[in-house]
């Protein structure tokens, strides 16, 4: 399929998933309380910048995936007192 | 077309569900050890897990003409429990011979904490001593990076033939590392906590077929039992040749489950 097939294909289920995601920020937003500091908010708007940012190399899929990940730390052995087996 | 889901955990299913897979072109699963949805109080509840395993899921899945294959493990979350585990790491050689045994999993992490690190080093070396076949359970969600990567830290540690171990669960940011360290990698069909099949497919075009599998993974909690033909359904719907699709849903798990000697999947064609 070319790109031209894809979004005739896909442009709808994409409207439709983007207006997911702000409805679902506007319920957030009309809802009694305030989560403006939950770090999980500034994690949703750093996603959605990816989203809609231009790529030589198109990855945001997996920007995103990182973006919601752990950080990995190539020392955790020794925070858990484990000997390399090798 | 005739597909085989390399990771289905049918003791938690319907023999309904058994039925929908045969009708669907299911003619094999491999079911691996899991978690119960609760933390089994002795190594003796394992004991009878692996029986149902290895007795009762074969003939249920033999109705249907399904074969059934299986894993055995402690689970990583209930490796938490270092004593525990090595009781069942005690009672596993008793099944290994047992026809329908493929090998060792899903071993692997949960929360990537040292006692499941432990367990799992100590699930590689039982695998390793019985010349078993390894599938291994990444970690969930913000996890699953960290977890990954500190699998295959340990794996490395490890003198085994790569082609015989699958990590599975990988998602966009997982897959690379794995098919590159030269493992078999996993791909599960989730709604909402793992791949969709439109990203599946788009892992498949970007990574190639090679050493990928596509599982659906279904259990008791939100899962489709029948997610590996939603897969098959997005391929054609993209174009993919019909030999691309079945490498991925039949070739590919076919050729990893044949390095155990208990895989002896009948050709359905020559049924």
């Amino acid at each position: 399929m070319n790109s031209n097939e894809i979004l005739d294909r896909e442009f709808l289920e994409i409207r439709a998933k983007i207006l997911e995601v702000a409805a679902a920020l506007d319920r957030i937003e009309r809802a009694e309380g305030d989560v403006s500091g939950d770090p999980r908010m500034g994690l949703i708007a750093d996603a959605i910048n990816i989203i809609a940012s231009e790529h030589s190399d198109p990855i945001r899929a997996e920007k995103i995936q990182l973006l919601f990940s752990r950080t990995y730390d190539e020392q955790w052995r020794n925070e858990f007192s484990i000997a390399s087996r090798s | 077309m005739y597909y085989i889901d390399p990771h289905l955990h049918m003791v938690s299913r319907t023999t309904d569900d058994y039925e929908t897979l045969a009708k669907m072109g299911c003619v094999a699963i491999s079911e691996p050890a899991f978690w119960a949805g609760f933390d089994r109080g002795s190594g003796e509840s394992f004991r009878d897990y692996f029986r149902q395993l290895t007795e009762v899921e074969p003939k249920r899945a033999a109705q249907y003409g399904i074969q059934h294959f299986t894993w055995l493990c402690i689970n990583a979350k209930e490796a938490e429990d270092v004593e525990l585990s090595r009781e069942v790491l005690k009672i596993i050689p008793e099944f290994l011979d047992c026809p329908n045994v493929l090998g060792i999993g899903e071993i692997g992490l949960n929360k990537n904490t040292k006692n499941e690190a432990i367990i799992f080093q100590e699930h590689m070396e039982l695998a390793i001593a019985h010349q078993q076949q390894v599938l291994i359970h990444t970690p969930h969600l913000e996890d699953k990076y960290q977890g990954t990567r500190m699998i295959l830290d340990m794996l490395g540690e490890h003198s085994i033939d790569r082609s015989r171990v699958l990590v599975d669960h990988v998602e966009e940011h997982t897959v690379g590392p794995v098919l590159e360290a030269g493992y078999w990698a996993g791909m599960t069909l989730y709604p909402v906590t793992k791949c969709t099949p439109s990203r599946a497919v788009d892992i498949i075009e970007r990574h190639g077929a090679e050493r990928l599998c596509v599982n659906s993974a279904g259990d008791w909690g939100p899962s489709k039992p029948t997610a590996v033909p939603d897969l098959v359904l997005e391929m054609r719907r993209r174009g993919h040749k019909e030999s691309l699709i079945k490498k991925v849903v039949y070739d590919n798990p076919r050729d990893f489950f044949s390095q155990s000697k208990n895989f002896n999947l009948e050709n359905p064609a020559q049924r």
